[in-house]
């Protein structure tokens, strides 16, 4: 997904006119066990909880019929505003943190400096480590009688990161920011290196400096790539659950509480799997919607070069 | 790259990579044409569940939890049995304790439980028992009068689901018991409180030596619930928790209730709890920790709490610093003062689906195998109080006779034992209740609030 589309574009153009029948159905049949696959695994159980959030299910018993009334009760729950709210928060300010370093970061590391490699390999450490260690070692390090400002000695740390409703929030975004920070780098490292040098040559004959290279070269460059990164990014907010289900666990009190969390204590810890159903079918929504919206972003033909003319 | 584009559903990130990257298309395919593999490994996974009659024919399984000493001395109670029933194998498989409750449930509702299930009755044996899954065990106790005979009696209540005893009582008795540092009172030249009002005198006292006066692992939110079961006891006696249990409608608006939150807000308030309790946790023991380490004054905590400051705290339970006094008393309160709140045991129910040869394996260890000599001598020397009767002499003759003899005696003489109330619940209720107490003692919600919040749950 690093790579810009152009390339792609242009093959599956010649590969659909090419008039080779012969392959198409050997193909058809490469294609089944996937569609199998997805189909026993994303479709079947994504009708299921459709199906469950019209119902009354405690995970145990019987399954009964409830009608509308889990929808009913779900959006006449403040609580699910709130988690909807804190996820639209979460989203959107991570995608305002995340994107821009992650683009200096990964401009940065795709040249060709000095000790470059040294750094990336550092920058990329977070990615090698699971988000419950992540989470288990941020808390042990936050922690207000045994923590970092303690061991430290740095009164100015020792707030009560995890336990201030104001601030356990503003904690999380910063530790998805930096688990999910290197991975975007990634991203935008490989984005970078597609870009021909040619049109930076040109571009110096030209006279433009680094900061006009960036903007008027750079960025363009990448737009399919911070489409990729934006989608992953913001669709990934609707699935941040591991993370702050160790850090916080949505406390305290409601403060971080975000619908994916939402959901798994709805449904796990209070046995209410029709109501847990009805916020999976929402997060199912938004993030189709979301995914199909930056498609969008990305202009109606979507496979069209960047480098007509080249 | 594996772990993050698991994180987006994977009809996204596969549609991304297919419009995107020429060269993924053949890792996907290459990846499908393993995909039936594995489908077919996790439905042999599936079909081989628990309930498989494994063992022969009389075999029965269990599931228990990790976690010495106890899962040691329970292997060693099985092993014994299963060296003295050739024909009658139990097979245990143990699980880490919060990875159960989840694992458990799932197996039961899908019908792969274990013959024997491992758990804490209350609430959610109910509903076990309610959707027919676990045996009735009143008969069997009718006809085995010596197996109920030598246990705690109060250890049956949690059992008992409309008149019907749906579990074996197992293990040990873990009331919550109030601690305090007693070198910190020394050194504060101050008495461990006796009511309510020498609590909040001792606050500022310990506040104005710049030590917390308590220690809470609020995160963790069953910790602050226990302030909640003895202050509702206090204030307004047991009744007040058995209107709400029993579903009596507006039952957490009883002025008693109100009383007893609105004082706890007010210890909140005064700085009772030692700051950023919002973000300790009871699993990581930080809380045990402050105690023992003299950061903070007094805790609230679990009777198996004893144990591990004994192993972690660096001799502070072996040098005699460690106190224990009964929950302090609130003036004209109801409730007695020897009423006490708590685990009063763990249950073992049998599985309603296993077969009955299993059934029978399994009622000949309840009455066999459970509260052998060894197994009680076991638990003891571990620092627990099994729910055996007749145990004075053994618990006076440990290093720990202190603790155990108290123990003993507040389980056995308690006028009220009021099970915890997130296990005496149901699941439901349960969970509403910790997250009004988490937004309770960050004063999110008024007493009122919580009451009205509260009042919804009533009869889920």
């Amino acid at each position: 997904m690093s790579t810009v589309s152009a390339p792609l574009g242009t093959r599956r153009k010649a590969a659909s006119a090419r008039p080779e029948r012969g392959t198409g159905g050997a193909l058809a049949w490469l294609v089944l066990p996937a569609l199998v696959l997805f189909l026993v695994f994303a479709i079947v159980p994504l009708v299921g909880v459709l199906l469950l959030s019209f119902t009354n299910w405690d995970g145990i018993g019987a399954i009964t019929l409830n009608g509308i009334g889990n929808w009913l009760a779900v959006f006449s729950d403040p609580v699910m505003y709130n988690a909807l709210w804190l996820t639209f928060v979460v989203m959107v300010v991570s995608w305002l943190v995340q994107t821009p370093i992650s683009l200096l970061l990964g401009v940065f590391t795709a040249g060709a400096q000095k000790y470059r490699a040294v750094l990336a390999v550092i920058y990329f450490l977070p990615l090698l480590l699971s988000s419950a260690a992540i989470a288990i070692a941020y808390k042990a390090l936050l922690d207000p009688n045994f923590g970092l400002a303690e061991g430290l000695k740095l009164p100015a740390l020792a707030q009560d990161w995890l336990g201030n409703p104001q601030l356990a929030l503003g904690v999380v975004i910063f530790v998805i920011a930096w688990q999910f920070v290197p991975f975007h780098t990634l991203i935008y490292q490989g984005g970078v290196r597609q870009i021909p040098r040619s049109l930076y040559e040109a571009a110096e004959i030209d006279g433009a400096g680094r900061v006009k290279q960036f903007f008027y070269i750079t960025v363009p460059q990448l737009k399919y790539t911070i489409i990729t990164s934006s989608t992953l990014m913001t669709v990934g907010a609707l699935t941040y659950f591991d993370l702050i289900f160790v850090l916080t666990g949505g406390g305290p009190g409601n403060a971080t509480r975000i619908l994916p969390l939402d959901m798994y204590l709805t449904g796990f810890k209070a046995n209410l799997m029709g109501p847990a159903s009805v916020i999976a079918v929402i997060l199912v929504g938004i993030g189709l919607a979301l995914a199909l919206f930056l498609q969008r972003l990305g202009g109606k033909d979507n496979n069209g070069s960047q480098l007509e003319g080249m | 790259m594996h772990r993050t584009s698991a994180q987006v559903p994977w009809l996204f990130s596969m549609e991304i990579r297919m419009k995107h990257t020429p060269t993924s298309r053949r890792t996907f395919l290459s990846l499908a044409a393993l995909a039936p593999f594995a489908a077919w490994g996790l439905t042999a996974c599936g079909t081989s569940g628990p309930a498989g009659s494994s063992g022969g024919s009389g075999g029965a399984t269990m599931w228990s939890l990790t976690g010495k000493p106890n899962e040691t001395i329970r292997q060693n109670t099985v092993d014994v049995f299963n060296k003295e029933n050739s024909a009658s194998q139990i097979k245990v498989t143990v699980f880490q304790n919060d990875a159960y409750k989840t694992k458990i449930k799932t197996a039961i509702g899908a019908g792969q439980a274990p013959t024997i299930i491992y758990g804490w009755g209350g609430g959610t044996l109910k509903s076990y028992a309610e959707a027919g899954q676990v045996e009735d065990l009143t008969s069997w106790f009718t006809a085995n009068p010596e197996v109920k005979n030598k246990l705690f009696p109060s250890s049956f209540g949690a059992a008992t689901v409309d008149g019907k005893i749906y579990a074996m009582p197992s293990q040990t008795v873990q009331p919550i018991v109030f601690y305090y540092n007693k070198e910190l009172f020394a050194k504060a030249n101050a008495q461990p409180p006796k009511t309510w009002d020498d609590l909040m005198a001792l606050a500022k006292t310990f506040n104005d030596m710049g030590i917390a006066p308590l220690s809470l692992g609020g995160q963790s939110r069953w910790t602050s619930m226990m302030w909640l079961e003895y202050m509702f006891d206090r204030v307004g006696g047991p009744e007040v928790f058995t209107d709400i249990y029993n579903g009596k409608a507006n039952a957490w608006s009883h002025p008693a209730a109100l009383e007893a939150l609105a004082k706890i807000q007010d210890l909140v308030s005064a700085d009772g709890f030692i700051k950023g309790f919002s973000s300790i946790t009871a699993d990581s023991n930080a809380d045990q920790a402050l105690l023992f380490t003299g950061k903070a004054a007094m805790m609230l905590h679990g009777g198996w709490t004893y144990g591990s400051m004994k192993n972690d705290g660096a001799g502070f339970v072996q040098d005699g610093k460690l106190g224990w006094v009964d929950f302090p008393t609130v003036t004209g309160g109801k409730g007695d003062p020897k009423n006490a709140v708590g685990n009063p045991a763990n249950y073992l129910s049998i599985s309603a689906k296993a077969t009955d040869a299993e059934k029978e394996t399994a009622k000949k260890y309840f009455k066999d195998g459970l509260f052998t000599k060894e197994e009680v001598a076991g638990y003891i020397a571990s620092g627990a109080v099994p729910i055996a009767t007749g145990i004075e002499d053994q618990l006076a003759a440990t290093d720990d006779k202190d603790f155990l003899t108290y123990v003993y005696t507040l389980a056995k003489d308690a006028p009220s034992f009021q099970q915890s109330w997130d296990q005496a619940l149901s699941p439901t209720a349960a969970e509403a209740l910790l997250n009004n107490i988490d937004q309770l003692f960050i004063k999110a919600v008024t007493p009122e609030q919580f009451a009205a919040n509260m009042n919804a749950t009533l009869g889920k």
